[in-house]
């Protein structure tokens, strides 16, 4: 564990915002006891998790400041059939310069570079993509494996990680086989996301879980669980597709499960919500989370990330509104 | 202050103040002075003796409040008895359309409300605008609601009259609430006096009243201190005490109380259990024990004080326990982002204080979180206490602080065990993901809510109190309003003629038994009948009397018709404990009990000519037959009955189903009047077995002999050993003694009126439930009177358990 303490004293440089200066999750052997043996109450989990956005809030400059962290943890995505090079490039140009600078200085926080953690795009749009972000230090995320649904044939998704990684995505967001978690197979899920990880190679892996088709939250749980065992580097709510996506019982449900994995296995598994989270507020809700039940470790982009697309708009309105007092409006901020 | 890129690298919270201004404006508003809130308008107290109240959390004042003297307390229940008559006549609907109004009023104002709650009070604004105020307007609506449904849903109750209430200073305005909701919903007029720590809501909210148009004198608040409290207490025109606190002071008022003909309703302390079992959800219970003891600074009389947790888990949660505590957030109540604020007042510090010290003393192992206390007010930090054993002071004592003490168990049985090991019953949490074990556990424990997988929720539609000590009386749902209406019939007792039913009463009965010490005097007779021995009956046995005496019973003529045993305190010491020997016929089925009394029912009706002769002949009554035959009637009533007083599932506000479950009291003495010697015993004691109770009764005192003649049917009809107990002898003796055994759950008593005050000052031991006539007389030949809800009602009290749904 000593070796990343450095992070919570890493000051915002470039380099050290990098993910590989997290020790990657090396997984563990699946231990079959330890996924029945979980229990998940979902009454008292949605008790909690309705209390979070009412038991904390930042106010003023704490919020201000919260809020140009959130952007520092944006996954900036774009996921959509008319994906063109002309948008992915426009959303990099976003990602490079998210808070107009002038906004920053009228805040008094020109010293920080505001960037997002990085940009999330289909298979197609890497080259693109990294092209784009070229000496950003911004790194490029790829959907892969048959997103969103994740059923065509193995070997094809584990090429599909291949290709993405061989493109430059230094960060491959899996889908998993639903139908691994609804039967019960946990040594298939087990295994089929090993197999992912190695196709990774060194880009750092992020299990979807899709979390509005597993049915109960402790199956949530377990998968979120089996996942880590199998080396996830970050567990992952949604693709964005599904019916319902980031929720907050569902992340209170993932990010325990996460702790208990760093309790009894020593390694740290980052979290990423996406789907659905869409105003500045709702952002702050969810670092609150992250701060309460996992601690200001995970309010760094090495643990924790949103995959958003219209959460920046939002956050760049309010924190216009601090520094006026005058509400804003989105057309005064450039587009993505 | 911190720069935004300080705060963008140490991401910390900063202050998130709730603005303090618009409550502080509304003190200033009327000048910093607060005089009572009589008949709708500020009234100075009669002899100019003001108090101050402050806010815990930095010791200002706020305000000055006037202290209530007997005077004053006096014309505000002349003020609410002026009123009481007109407002119990507007009918339903139109206290309805009150209600509505009042609700709607603390939504309109609820921030002004919450802000000022936690000004005076110390505790989050988070809890008091998110759970307390929220509920204040929810109790108003849903009795608004009952105000609507009296006539038809409580058809044959009548209001109480002028109630006086005296609520604590932990939950001001939810207190309040559970308090005049359901008093002036069913008719009431209501007397109210907050705590001397927390006056200011109360006073606000009766100037809500106003606004909203109700009506002079039906809500009036005195403040004042302790001496405000008995003035209430005591006043000869207050027909219902309704008093939230301590033991210790709910003690004081059921003795002062005793035979004043007042109905008492009591909510007190607790030491309630929070059950973890080795397949919960550990993190949510983690979150749970936050709510149960870390909610209002753990000054919460259902707090989860006691954690139990099985052995295998013990340390586990220990650990994430621990880790918890360390981000709870405490400081100025008035801070958005803070989960604990300040300690009511110095006095209540300094004994959580002590309490903690004693516990360290006694060996238990302490632990708080390392971040430091505010200074500058009433604060204390979260406290953890492992390795406590049940004999250490803190495990019994009700620290009414941030202080949980948590112990382990081995098996479910040992959880139930441990649980109860309390003289307090208020409430009880239990964590388990089986539904098994949850509602195995649920009926066992001694606690009148039960929250599984779940704490201190609470909604107006479930009724919530105490057994045993924590006190009795519901506050909320249907059984909560019982506590705010009596049978019309008893309209009559009222009016001055009490006192003349009364003697009345004496003046028709005749004393047909004498002291045993007088000898039989000799009367010539030829062939004489086979003597027959009368014994006391105890434990399905027919026992001689341990005072080895006699009392002689003479008939209608006063010729001597027999000797029944002058039973003492042993014979009642070991009835009642054969009493409690017989559980088998509490957790038994209803349907069982019905049967054995269909089968008491078909007996007495096979020796109908039998006990109508011995009626005749004791009584000289010629409506003998009738009585027998309306015995036999009851007993197939109480049988009827049996598996008939459901329970029900209340409409709480969240996914759940919160079963309301009429559980028997346990042990019941029964006192018998004078008069109806057979049908009074068998109305009184049928219904009481009919739901589970056992019962150890005294017979008539004037004619013993049926009741000894009925332990003949009793042991030809299955009854079990120690259901029914009947020990005759002098009722107001044998009563005290019953009311003074810390092992008896409840007390009926339909004889005289010294023995009734007797009854009800001495249960205050261990706080029974009490159930007497005051010495009025009570037509037990009415069906109204003499059967139906008002006994079934009295036999059981309500449980409330609360389980949550959903995987």
């Amino acid at each position: 564990m000593a070796q990343v303490s450095r992070d919570a004293r890493s000051a915002g440089s470039g380099s050290e915002l990098d993910p590989r200066f997290i020790p990657r999750n090396p997984g563990i052997p699946l231990e079959l006891d330890w996924v029945r043996d979980v229990r998940v109450n979902r009454s008292a989990v949605e008790r909690r998790a309705a209390t979070l956005g009412t038991r904390r809030t930042v106010k003023k400059e704490w919020q201000a400041a919260w809020l140009l962290r959130a952007i520092t943890l944006m996954d900036l995505t774009t996921l959509s059939g008319d994906d063109t090079p002309g948008r992915v490039r426009r959303l990099c140009a976003k990602a490079r310069q998210p808070v107009q600078p002038e906004l920053l200085a009228q805040l008094g926080a020109a010293s920080l570079r505001i960037r997002t953690a990085a940009v999330c795009v289909y298979h197609a749009m890497v080259p693109t993509a990294v092209e784009a972000l070229a000496g950003s230090g911004i790194p490029v995320a790829a959907v892969s494996t048959g997103f969103p649904a994740g059923l065509s044939p193995f070997r094809q998704r584990l090429a599909e990680i291949g290709e993405s990684v061989q493109a430059g995505a230094e960060e491959i967001d899996v889908v998993i086989t639903r139908s691994h978690v609804l039967t019960g197979d946990w040594q298939a899920l087990y295994d089929e996301v090993r197999a992912f990880r190695e196709a990774c190679g060194d880009a750092h892996i992020k299990t979807i879980l899709a979390t509005g088709e597993l049915g109960t939250l402790r199956n949530v749980a377990r998968a979120s669980l089996v996942c880590m065992m199998a080396g996830a580097d970050f567990i992952k709510t949604s693709t964005g597709k599904e019916g319902v996506n980031a929720v907050l019982p569902v992340g209170l449900v993932m990010v325990r499960a996460i702790r208990e994995y760093l309790e009894r296995r020593g390694h740290l598994v980052g979290f990423k919500p996406a789907g659905g989270i869409r105003t500045a507020r709702d952002s702050l809700v969810w670092l609150s989370l992250m701060k309460e039940e996992l601690g200001d470790r995970w309010l760094r982009p090495e643990l924790f990330r949103f995959g958003a697309s219209a959460l920046l708009t939002d956050i760049e309105r309010q924190l216009e509104y601090f520094a006026t007092g005058r509400y804003s409006a989105d057309y005064r901020h450039p587009m993505g | 202050m911190a720069s935004i890129p300080q705060i963008f690298e140490s991401m910390e919270y900063g202050p998130a103040p709730e603005a303090a201004s618009p409550a502080l404006a509304w003190i200033a508003e009327h000048g910093g002075r607060f005089g009572h809130f009589i008949g709708n308008a500020g009234v100075d107290p009669s002899d100019g003796a003001w108090f101050d109240t402050s806010n815990p959390a930095n010791g200002k004042v706020l305000a000055a409040v006037a202290q209530g003297s007997a005077a004053d307390v006096d014309r505000a229940v002349r003020a609410a008895r002026a009123a009481q008559k007109a407002w119990a006549a507007i009918g339903g609907h139109a206290r309805a359309r009150h209600l509505y109004a009042i609700a709607r009023q603390v939504q309109k104002h609820a921030r002004l409300l919450a802000v000022l709650e936690s000004l005076d009070n110390g505790k989050p604004i988070r809890e008091s605008r998110d759970i307390d105020v929220p509920l204040v307007a929810r109790h108003f609506y849903h009795h608004a609601g009952w105000a609507q449904l009296m006539e038809t849903e409580l058809a044959g109750s009548a209001p109480v009259g002028v109630v006086g209430q005296i609520i604590p200073w932990n939950f001001p305005l939810l207190m309040l609430a559970w308090k005049i909701a359901p008093a002036i919903a069913m008719g009431n007029t209501v007397v109210i006096k907050p705590a001397e720590f927390t006056p200011l809501t109360a006073l606000l909210f009766a100037e809500l009243c106003r606004n909203a148009g109700l009506p002079d004198g039906v809500v009036n608040v005195v403040t004042g201190d302790g001496r405000t409290g008995e003035a209430i207490v005591t006043h000869p025109d207050v027909d219902k005490i309704a008093f939230t606190g301590s033991t210790e002071v709910g003690r004081i008022i059921r003795v002062a109380t005793a035979g004043s003909g007042k109905k008492l309703s009591l909510e007190l302390g607790g030491k309630s259990p929070f059950i973890v079992f080795e397949d919960a959800d550990l993190d949510s219970v983690v979150e749970g024990v936050v709510d149960a003891i870390w909610f209002n600074q753990g000054q919460v009389c259902c707090a989860g004080s006691r954690i139990l947790a099985q052995e295998g888990i013990a340390e586990r949660l220990t650990a994430r326990l621990r880790a918890r505590m360390e981000t709870l957030r405490m400081g100025d109540p008035l801070d958005k982002a803070v989960d604990i604020g300040a300690i009511i007042a110095p006095v209540q510090l300094e004994k959580i204080s002590a309490l903690v010290k004693q516990g360290e003393e006694e060996g238990a192992t302490v632990w708080q979180p390392s971040w430091s206390c505010p200074t500058d007010g009433c604060f204390y930090p979260p406290t953890l206490f492992t390795g406590v054993s049940p004999s250490a002071t803190i495990a019994q004592v009700e620290i009414f602080g941030p202080v949980v003490v948590m112990m382990t168990f081995r098996t479910p049985a040992e959880a139930v065990e441990l649980a109860n090991n309390t003289r307090y019953g208020l409430a009880a949490s239990v964590w388990t993901e089986s539904v098994n074990l949850a509602l195995d556990v649920a009926p066992k424990l001694a606690a009148g809510t039960v929250w599984i997988n779940c704490t201190n929720v609470f909604d107006a539609a479930s009724g919530f109190g105490g057994y045993r000590e924590s006190g009795f009386g519901r506050e909320g749902g249907r059984e909560g309003l019982r506590e705010y209406v009596k049978p019309r019939w008893m309209e009559r007792w009222k009016d001055g003629k009490m006192e003349a039913v009364r003697r009345g009463k004496r003046d028709r009965g005749s004393a047909r038994t004498r002291a045993g010490s007088d000898l039989p005097s000799f009367q010539p007779s030829t062939v004489p009948p086979i003597d027959r021995t009368a014994k006391l009956y105890i434990g399905g046995k027919q026992s001689r009397p341990d005072s080895g005496y006699s009392i002689i019973v003479h008939d209608a003529s006063g010729a001597i018709a027999g000797e029944v045993g002058k039973g003492n305190r042993k014979d009642i010491r070991n009835a009642v404990e054969a009493a409690q020997k017989a559980t088998a016929w509490t957790r038994g089925t209803a349907h069982a009990r019905a049967q054995v009394l269909y089968f008491i029912g078909e007996n007495l009706a096979a020796r109908a000519d039998e006990f109508r002769r011995r009626l005749r002949q004791l009584t000289g009554d010629r409506s003998a037959a009738r009585e027998v035959d309306r015995a036999i009637e009851r007993v197939f009533g109480a049988a009827a009955w049996a598996d008939k007083w459901d329970g029900a599932v209340h409409h709480t506000t969240f996914r759940n189903v919160t079963l309301a479950m009429p559980e028997a009291l346990g042990v019941i003495g029964v006192v018998c009047p004078a008069d109806a010697p057979l049908l009074a015993f068998v109305s009184a004691v049928m219904p009481a077995v009919a739901l589970g109770n056992r019962v150890v009764a005294i017979p008539s005192a004037d004619v013993p002999l049926l009741a000894t003649d009925f332990y003949q049917v009793l042991e030809t009809s299955d009854v079990p050993a120690g259901v029914i107990n009947i020990v005759t002898g002098d009722p107001d003796e044998l009563g005290a003694v019953l009311a003074a055994h810390d092992d008896v759950d409840g007390m009926w008593h339909f004889g005289s009126a010294a023995g009734a005050a007797e009854v009800e000052r001495l249960s205050a031991g261990n706080m029974k439930r009490t159930w007497v006539d005051y010495g009025m007389p009570r037509d037990w030949h009415d069906d109204e009177q003499g059967a139906g809800r008002e006994f079934l009602e009295h036999a059981t009290q309500v449980k409330n358990i609360w389980v949550p749904y959903g995987e």
